[in-house]
């Protein structure tokens, strides 16, 4: 089914056996069970995606619940195992991972989530909380745990580290919660970061704050992130790529600026539609929406995935080929029939 | 605004205070706003401001715990804070002021059919029998774009999107005066969002009613707005119509909330807030604001007036008297 | 831990828990201070030592603070024995190898019934001449009654019930015909009929040794129809002695079955959770089938077949209750907690399985567990009563249900001996209250959303 993808290994963001973490045709896919046994099909989370995150990079993928982002993340979090294809890392090839060497994957990598009082164990004070993976991986010396925890703490700005340390989850607000997520993500150093949604659960008036911090951890320490979100209107301050995704695909993928000023596929027009930023104007508009709902990933429609509710679709086309990823400008992907130079018709 | 509508609902200085074992927490603290037949009259507030606290004030749905409760709510030119409990009951809840709560869609009831949900508000505040109750039910199901056929369903047979207009067909099947929605989209993806965005538009058009939004979304709450009214520390700080105050907020809180918000279209820095909220529990005296307000100033520490500006805009400052 | 600790500092709000409370604590320091006191060994062979180590003690005595709620006052027990030094013998030398000792037994007697038995014990060390011994019985008005005499042997018991010659002697001096022995001792001469001349009595033992080396110990008992603070049974056993250590018993069998029961199954639970797949699949099954295997009939089979030892019946409710329908609760709380971001959160960061389960899964259900083990303990309490009262309690140790299965059988409610089964019933319901009423109350910290305003 992979052939028509065939052409995109000429942009180096797609392929790349240098960079930090490379997802090579990923598929990740759940097994339905009838009865507690016998095969009932698969749920296709993750259908053949591809891309590469280079050392001090952010990415953006963007997508609505239910697209996939979630199991891409687990799996590259070492959560999941892949179905097909592979997650490399760090030079380590995660479909060969196993056992020991696999806990030792995962905790290269710091995972910062959506509900940041659900990320916290709330039996757990913050020493102990920061302390926790220190010890999992082997740093047995005190003084170097402690000292850890005041760099970091430091860096997130939360002090005075002394009134910090013995407080439990429930005593900090939403946006300090979410700083000693972010501290325990960083705590061992990773490479990478993995930020599902980090602002999404908070208050207006500390998302930016907690969205430059992690821009300003991501500067300072050179790291790579994938930046998790359904919300299209903080991926401007954060990072240099975006890929949308739809029912466990990528549809689009360029630079940020290139994406949200010059969006290409039918599906990512409709979300940047469906976005608004504030302004009287919006209550005297109804907005284009495309009707229904994302499909079931247990039966994708054919072709197109998106088809059965894109407003461009063609007859004949979009339902029986699936579309390949089609290079607009540089940099610029697209998986959409429209832009063939054939078969399609831009928009 | 030269034409006003005709006004619906008047809250005047409402209170609500919840006993803890602390001390009493004075969620609602002397609101005042007004809402116009047609129109949508946006709470905006971030967490733990009280904005819940005024629907459930409003609707006098009281938890055990609540403590102070007074004020005014007219309703045209009735206070209905003066009714009894039994008759605010049967002749308010739900037949004039109607709700969606927070996260309506999870908490429709999954053992009934959506059709026998939605036509239920009918037969217990309107007194309508069985069939007269699901012919109702199946014209507003119709009305918010939920396909007849889903009548016969079970709630968790249904999207998000499919359940929260569901929900909102309960609120409005005994056409009430005043929809009150608590966050009715936060929890939905970005185009569910902006289709029930679109239906509540339509639906504010087209029916007699008028909508109070509650939201800590401030461009969402931009869609449906015609009036905005700005809570922090349990106090509203700034009524206004809604093109004035999304182009030139007034109150220094609605300044920088506006700026804390993050543009797809535009490329404006945003700002964050430094600081916290105060506690509900012992809020300062003076203006509650005023630790983290960038245009402090001495007279800050005594209680701030709502002042008329601009005509009709009303703001709690300093600055402007 | 901290959140524990101030879940317990919150306690203090509920005047039910704070009883509760002090009622437990109380209960822990009888049960710790009863072994140090009587150890285990001394108590078991006191219990079953029969009529040797009780012979001094009242048959079926009632608790002597019964006498409080009487309008007359029931005979109380009086022991005065010179061997424990409750009397010290006057000694004097009579001749070169003779010595007269004179003990003098005195003792109150504020009663107004009779008691039922006098006897005096004496033990007696000699070669050939048997020490011989003079009584004289003093009233508390001061009359003198000859009370007989007897040459001692190694032991030898006067009842003085059993005397003709008092007894004759007594219905001269009282004046009443075929009187017995005892109430003559104690009549009042100046009262009409036959009644209690309360006051304090004397008894004068003249006791002559004819060897040098020989010696003499005398023990008054005046057997009383009350004794002690909880009676006696039908063997004349004081039943504060398993009264108290029916205690230790108690709060070791409900606290050992209900903290190993509970951490076990919810260790098991957790595990088959987390593990999941087949071995969660097996916990199940084990689960169901052990929840139809009756607890009660298999600890009968196994009290009648094998041993009653208090402490198998332990071990084996403990290891039958494992797999109980416990398991099936935690199983549903922990599926929850298993799908929490900072399990997934812990497993990012490397995380073993087993710190998941000990470190993630437990510790956020512990504040639910706390409650159940304290509302758990009396109903294990219970059980090791009712298998006693089944008569399956343990041979050897004294516990509460032992004592309501002795008074069972041996008819006390149909004797009217209401307070042998009555004292332990109490103890088990005080225990039970106690334990259910910090128990409940915590669940009201613990678990917030019962907690009313």
């Amino acid at each position: 089914m992979s052939d028509v993808n065939a052409e995109i290994s000429a942009v180096d963001h797609i392929t790349n056996d240098q960079a930090l973490l490379q997802i090579k045709d990923l598929h990740v896919w759940y097994e339905l069970k009838r009865f507690g046994f016998g095969h009932a099909g698969y749920v296709r989370a993750v259908d053949n995606v591809r891309f590469v995150l280079e050392q001090g990079e952010a990415i953006a993928c963007v997508g609505e619940s239910g697209c996939g982002k979630s199991s891409l993340m687990k799996t590259i979090l070492g959560l999941n195992i892949p179905t097909k294809g592979d997650v490399i890392f760090d030079n380590t090839s995660l479909s060969q991972t196993k056992g020991e060497d696999l806990r030792r994957y995962r905790s290269k990598i710091g995972y910062i989530q959506q509900d940041p009082f659900g990320a916290l164990p709330p039996f757990m004070n913050v020493q102990s909380i920061l302390e926790e993976p220190m010890i999992i991986n082997g740093i047995k010396d005190k003084q170097e745990r402690r000292r850890r925890i005041e760099k970091i703490l430091e860096e997130v700005k939360l002090t005075p580290i002394e009134q910090v340390l013995p407080k439990f989850p429930h005593m900090l607000s939403g946006g300090q919660q979410q700083r000693v997520v972010i501290a325990r993500a960083m705590i061992m150093e990773p490479k990478l970061l993995v930020a599902d949604e980090p602002v999404s659960m908070l208050d207006a008036s500390v998302r930016v704050e907690i969205l430059r911090l992690l821009r300003k951890l991501q500067e300072e320490h050179h790291l790579a992130v994938l930046y998790i979100t359904h919300d299209l209107s903080t991926v401007r301050y954060f990072s240099e790529y975006i890929f949308v995704m739809y029912a466990g695909q990528i549809v689009e993928f360029a630079r940020m600026e290139d994406l949200l000023d010059n969006p290409k596929h039918p599906y990512t027009l409709a979300l940047l539609e469906a976005s608004s930023d504030p302004n009287a104007d919006n209550a005297l508009v109804q907005r284009e929406i495309p009707k229904g709902e994302p499909p079931s990933l247990v039966n994708p429609p054919k072709g197109c995935r998106f088809h059965p509710r894109c407003p461009y679709m063609m007859e004949g086309i979009c339902d029986v080929l699936e579309p390949p990823n089609i290079e607009v400008t540089p940099k610029h992907l697209v998986a959409c029939w429209l832009y063939d130079e054939e078969k399609g018709h831009a928009i | 605004m030269e034409q006003q509508n005709e006004l619906v609902l008047k809250v005047r200085n409402l209170r609500l205070y919840f006993n803890t074992h602390s001390g009493p927490v004075q969620a609602v603290d002397g609101v005042d706003f007004d809402l116009r037949k047609n129109e949508a009259t946006v709470i905006i507030g971030e967490s733990g401001c009280g904005k819940s606290s005024l629907a459930k004030a409003i609707l006098r749905l009281l938890p055990r715990n609540a403590g102070t409760y007074d004020g005014e709510v007219w309703l045209h030119d009735k206070n209905i804070m003066k009714l009894d409990d039994e008759s605010f009951r049967k002749e308010i809840r739900w037949k004039r002021i109607s709700m969606v709560p927070q996260a309506a869609m999870n908490a429709l009831n999954p053992v009934l059919k959506i059709g026998t949900q939605v036509a239920e508000p009918a037969m217990v505040h309107m007194n309508m029998n069985e069939e007269e109750a699901t012919k109702a039910a199946v014209r507003m199901l119709e009305h918010v774009g939920v396909p007849v056929d889903f009548l016969h369903r079970y709630s968790f047979e249904l999207s998000g999107g499919m359940r929260q207009r569901s929900a909102l067909a309960m609120a409005l099947v005994t056409l009430p005066d005043v929809v009150i929605l608590d966050e009715p989209t936060s929890a939905l993806d970005v185009l569910t969002q902006a289709s029930i965005m679109n239906l509540m538009k339509r639906m504010k058009k087209e029916l007699e009613t008028s909508f109070i939004l509650i939201t800590h979304d401030i461009a969402t709450s931009s869609e449906l707005a015609d009036n905005v009214a700005v809570m922090y520390a349990g106090q509203v700080v700034e009524v206004s119509d809604a093109r004035r105050f999304f182009t030139k907020p007034l109150h220094p809180y609605s300044h920088a909330l506006m700026a804390s918000v993050p543009r797809l279209r535009e490329t404006i820095e945003p700002e964050f807030i430094t600081g916290q909220p105060p506690s509900l529990l012992n809020p300062p005296t003076g203006c509650r604001f005023k630790d983290r307000c960038p245009k402090r100033f001495e007279k800050c520490d005594e209680e701030p007036p709502t002042v008329l500006v601009d005509g009709d805009r009303k703001v709690k400052c300093w600055l402007y008297v | 831990m901290k959140g524990i600790l101030s879940g317990l500092r919150q306690l203090r709000q509920y005047p039910t828990a704070i009883i509760g409370l002090i009622v437990i604590v109380i209960l822990m320091i009888v049960a710790i201070v009863t072994p140090i006191v009587l150890p285990y060994n001394q108590a078991v062979k006191m219990w079953r030592g029969g009529e040797a180590v009780w012979r001094y003690y009242p048959r079926n005595a009632s608790p002597a603070w019964t006498n409080w709620f009487r309008s007359t006052d029931l005979a109380g027990t009086v022991i005065i024995d010179s061997a424990k030094g409750d009397v010290e013998p006057v000694i004097e030398p009579i001749s070169a190898d003779t010595r007269e000792a004179r003990f003098s037994f005195e003792f109150d007697f504020p009663y107004d019934t009779f008691p039922p038995e006098i006897i005096l014990f004496s033990s007696a060390a000699y070669k050939d001449k048997q020490p011989f011994v003079e009584l004289t019985w003093i009233t508390p008005d001061g009359r003198e009654i000859r009370a007989g005499e007897f040459s001692s042997g190694a032991s030898t018991s006067v009842r003085f019930d059993q005397d003709t010659r008092l007894q004759r002697r007594l219905e001269r001096e009282t004046g009443i015909k075929g009187i017995s022995v005892i109430k003559g001792l104690f009549d009042d001469p100046n009262k009409e009929g036959v009644q209690v001349l309360q006051g304090t009595y004397r008894l004068d033992a003249t006791a002559l040794l004819f060897e040098p080396e020989s010696s003499l110990d005398l023990a008054f008992v005046s057997y009383g129809k009350v004794y002690g603070i909880a009676g006696t049974d039908h063997q004349r056993r004081d039943l504060t002695i398993a009264l108290l250590w029916g205690t230790p018993i108690a709060m070791a069998f409900g606290l050992l079955a209900a903290l190993l029961t509970t951490f076990t199954t919810m260790g098991i639970a957790a595990f088959g959770v987390w593990i999941g797949g087949w071995v969660d699949a097996v916990i199940q099954r084990i689960t169901e089938v052990n929840s139809i295997i009756p607890l009660l009939p298999i600890l009968i089979m196994v009290g009648t077949l094998y041993s009653r030892s208090v402490w198998l019946m332990l071990g084996l409710v403990i290891l039958l209750s494992i797999f109980g329908l416990g398991i099936k609760n935690y199983r549903a709380i922990f599926l929850q907690v298993k799908e929490s971001p900072y399990i997934d959160a812990a497993r990012a960061y490397g995380a073993s399985d087993m710190r998941i389960i000990f470190r993630y899964l437990i510790p956020r259900i512990l504040p639910l567990v706390i409650p159940a083990i304290v509302i758990l303990v009396p109903s294990y309490v219970f059980l090791e009563a009712s298998l006693a009262v089944l008569g399956l309690g343990d041979p050897f140790v004294p516990t509460w249900g032992k004592l309501i299965n002795d008074a069972n059988t041996q008819g006390a409610l149909f004797s009217g001996y209401y307070y042998w089964i009555l004292q332990p019933a109490a103890l088990l319901m005080i225990a039970g209250l106690a334990f259910a009423m910090v128990g409940f109350a915590l669940d009201r910290v613990f678990n917030p959303r019962l907690r009313e305003l």
